[in-house]
């Protein structure tokens, strides 16, 4: 943390933070109550609070997705793998099965299905768009034929807190996503793995040259993102109180690149801010968020949305920001 | 008369890039019906000069005359109109299209607009039975062997009316039998008066085929000659740049001999089928070894086996006696071999991560992603090496990519000595380094072998491998050829080693 404002992290995460700090000043000054915060029952209410909230899924595929991305790849898989541990999860309970096996299972199957695209992508050299491409289409599917095509409701307090409960006034899945935040970000400065997953995404052959198991790392980045995936999509039927495989989890794969664009980290792979992708999936919700409470039609949404992102992705273009600097005047 | 015969001239070549000057005042002499072999080292600006005959590079200077007149062809499609072709070393066709289809590709005779696929089957197989094959053509062209891939690539070559072919390394993927097939055709077409320009760096070929030869040098042109005037000691001393007299080497510019220390690590009939044929190599603790031999000729083939990137598939591996099989870099290194490749920019440097992350990488990927080695612990190890090796960088978070090439250089020997390898292959570490870095390199070396360590080193220079060697071992054509130790060691020596023929043998 010495010199702060000089590392590489700081020059990636200014431009997503000023964003985000524009975007609260205009609900500052447009926005009556947005930033307003009350306690009921023990329990924080807001916009902010509801922001945060929501975005909690899209920042926890974030997180995986930004390991993936830095090894030089990407996954499209996430949306069907939430759809699929939501499905599991909510068959299970109806068939009676206690809290943890629930939990076991259905995350154990969002990481093998993180193992396949490793396998494909690391081991048969599958490009990771066409590898997980494939099981965008197909885990959808599987996921609907697990639920006959159905909705599946249940009423299960334990497992809904996981989506609708707070813990200490805080909605549990933002306390989740922060948990799981600060472990990524041990695993990535405490052990090896983060030099690992760099080193890859940067130039995997010398990589490979230099003793780093490249294969490993891959199948390792998406197991941990596929394992995001699940925790996402546990967080979205609980939310819901029941398993919608056709709509859980659609579109969100592309939320959580942008995040992690926006972020900072190149989608070439090598170096990854962990930081920056939270930031920018925080960004992308308090913008339909905004949008939502200013009335303005939810047409425009996704308008504004990659209005924001263009300037950000332009605002960390090099090439971009010298072609504004002035050269020196000459006498 | 040389003029009539003379079908394609160049005169007083020029081409720059941005630094460097890639070939200066070259001339070729292509004559009509002769096969005219075109040589030099790596770096030497054949493959420069062939992109500029084919368009692919505008020339600076100098005048190209085809038949007489002077041609400027802007793209390889152009130089082809003008009966310029080539075949490349990876053969350039569409796997899943069909041998005619690909033959006829971009030139099909239509009708209205539909193809005639009978004319287009009979011009294939027209085109092929020139080269004396007949294949069915309407198989797609995956399904044949690269061989047959590489005739049909001449066949599609000769289709237009070829007047120059020219073979850009074009028997590296042939086994024997497959290269004297190449050449009948080759001699056949010479028979019919095409000129055919031949690259390669298989001595045993070059003086198979070719009438003549054009030896270049840093982009310069050394000379032509006729291949059964010029021996190949000769040959080899114009492409290397050294006078045979100048050859006798100073014994006290040289290493001592080391004698009399068991070697650890024993390759016994070590290879692998086209790339490395079946050799013996022994390297002792505080021993330096150089592999000696022209580009190709299994130097960097046998490290690679070494080092686990390629598998041998026959002879034995013993490492302090005992049988092994090295299948992984990751196990090498294990093993504690450490490996500086040739081709730094893919193989070696990790270009945006920091000086400091270049050095522990090797380390830590040794002790695995829990045996992390701590930041205080990778600061030090980082000073330390860029102390020792006169590593030039403002800091050690420096991204290794805004280095020079000599000081990446020194990253990566610092990688390797991070883990601190008991053997260290050095392939081409000199290369494309400023002479003060050379020269800390080898006093490392020296070093390096002085603390125990040894050393596979593999150069071009035939100098620095005289310099720095206890012993030399020779390869030709992915063999073997000798072992010279002691007095023996001598540039002349590796050169009449390089030279001679299989016969001689």
């Amino acid at each position: 943390m010495n010199s702060a404002f000089n590392s590489p992290t700081w020059h990636k995460l200014k431009w997503p933070l000023a964003a985000l700090m524009l975007v609260l000043l205009y609900n500052y000054f447009y926005t009556p109550g947005f930033f307003q915060i009350e306690m009921k029952a023990g329990r924080l209410f807001g916009s902010l609070i509801d922001v945060l909230n929501r975005a909690a899924p899209v920042m926890i595929i974030s997180l995986g997705m930004t390991l993936v991305i830095a090894t030089g790849g990407v996954d499209l898989s996430v949306g069907a793998v939430m759809a699929i541990s939501g499905a599991i999860a909510a068959l299970l309970i109806a068939k009676g099965f206690a809290l943890p096996l629930v939990l076991m299972i259905s995350l154990g199957v969002a990481i093998v299905a993180g193992v396949w695209n490793g396998l494909l992508i690391g081991y048969f050299k599958v490009p990771p768009i066409v590898a997980t491409l494939i099981l965008m289409v197909s885990g959808r599917g599987v996921a609907q034929l697990l639920t006959g095509g159905n909705h599946i409701p249940f009423k299960h307090a334990g497992f809904e807190f996981i989506g609708r409960g707070y813990l200490a006034a805080i909605p549990f899945a933002a306390v989740l996503t922060l948990l799981l935040f600060i472990t990524f970000v041990i695993i990535s400065k405490r052990t090896a793995a983060g030099l690992f997953i760099e080193a890859t995404g940067d130039n995997e052959v010398a990589s490979r040259y230099a003793g780093v198991q490249t294969r490993v790392v891959q199948f390792a980045v998406y197991a941990a993102c596929s394992l995001c995936a699940g925790i996402a999509g546990l967080i979205a039927t609980a939310n819901l109180a029941e398993a919608d495989p056709s709509a859980a989890g659609i579109g969100l794969e592309l939320d959580a690149i942008l995040a992690v664009v926006i972020g900072g980290t190149a989608l070439q792979g090598g170096r990854y801010f962990l930081a920056g992708s939270l930031m920018g999936a925080i960004l992308l919700q308090t913008l339909t968020t905004t949008i939502l409470t200013r009335g303005v039609p939810t047409q425009w949404t996704q308008v504004v949305k990659a209005l924001v992102i263009i300037i950000v992705c332009l605002l960390q273009s090099e090439v971009f920001r010298r072609s504004f600097q002035r050269k020196p005047a000459t006498a | 008369m040389a003029d009539a015969t003379a079908l394609l001239q160049l005169r007083g070549i020029s081409k720059g890039f941005p630094g460097v000057k890639a070939l200066s005042d070259v001339q070729l002499t292509i004559r009509r019906g002769e096969i005219h072999s075109l040589m030099g080292e790596n770096g030497a600006g054949k493959s420069t000069l062939i992109k500029v005959l084919t368009g692919v590079y505008r020339r600076d200077g100098g005048e190209i005359l085809l038949n007489g007149t002077s041609i400027d062809a802007r793209s390889p499609e152009e130089a082809q109109r003008l009966g310029i072709s080539t075949v490349y070393q990876e053969v350039n066709l569409i796997p899943h299209l069909s041998v005619a289809e690909n033959i006829c590709l971009g030139r099909q005779t239509t009708t209205l607009g539909f193809l005639k696929w009978k004319e287009i089957r009979q011009r294939a197989e027209k085109a092929l039975a020139r080269l004396g094959i007949e294949i069915d053509v309407t198989e797609t062209v995956s399904n044949y062997s690269i061989a047959i891939q590489q005739l049909v690539a001449i066949a599609r070559a000769l289709d237009i009316d070829a007047k120059v072919l020219i073979l850009d390394e074009p028997t590296s993927s042939l086994d024997e039998k497959e290269v004297e097939a190449l050449f009948t055709v080759l001699r056949k077409l010479k028979a019919e008066g095409l000129g055919i320009v031949f690259v390669t760096h298989f001595l045993d070929q070059v003086y198979a085929v070719s009438d003549r030869i054009t030896v270049l040098r840093n982009g310069t042109y050394v000379g032509e000659y006729e291949a059964a005037l010029l021996p190949r000691l000769q040959l080899i001393s114009k492409m290397m740049g050294k006078e045979l007299s100048e050859l006798e080497m100073k014994a006290a510019d040289r290493v001592a001999t080391k004698a009399g220390v068991t070697p650890f690590l024993k390759l016994k009939q070590v290879g692998r089928k086209g790339s490395l044929k079946p050799l013996d190599l022994e390297i002792a603790a505080g021993e330096i070894v150089g592999l000696s031999g022209l580009l190709g000729s299994g130097r960097t083939e046998t490290a690679r086996i070494v080092f686990g990137l390629d598998r041998a598939d026959c002879g034995e591996l013993q490492l302090d006696g005992k049988a092994i099989s090295i299948t992984s870099p990751r196990q090498a290194s294990g093993l504690k071999f450490g490996f500086c490749p040739e081709d730094r920019k893919v193989q070696a440097i990790i270009p945006n991560l920091s000086v400091r992350e270049n050095i522990v990488l090797a380390l830590q990927a040794n002790r695995g992603w829990m045996g992390y080695v701590s930041r205080p612990t990778q600061i030090q190890l980082a000073d330390k090496f860029i102390k020792a090796l006169n590593i030039k960088t403002p800091n050690p978070e420096q991204p290794i990519r805004l280095l020079s090439g000599g000081n990446q250089q020194k990253v990566i020997l610092a990688r390797w000595l991070a883990s601190n390898p008991r053997l260290l292959i050095l392939d081409e570490p000199t290369r494309g380094i400023d002479v003060g870095a050379k020269l800390e390199i080898e006093k490392l070396m020296a070093q390096l072998t002085g603390e125990g360590m040894a050393i596979l080193f593999i150069s071009s220079d035939l100098e620095e491998t005289v310099r720095n060697s206890h012993r030399v071992v020779v390869l030709r054509d992915r063999q073997k050829v000798c072992e010279l130790r002691g007095e023996e060691i001598s540039e002349k020596n590796i050169m009449h080693a390089i030279a001679a023929s299989d016969s001689d043998q």
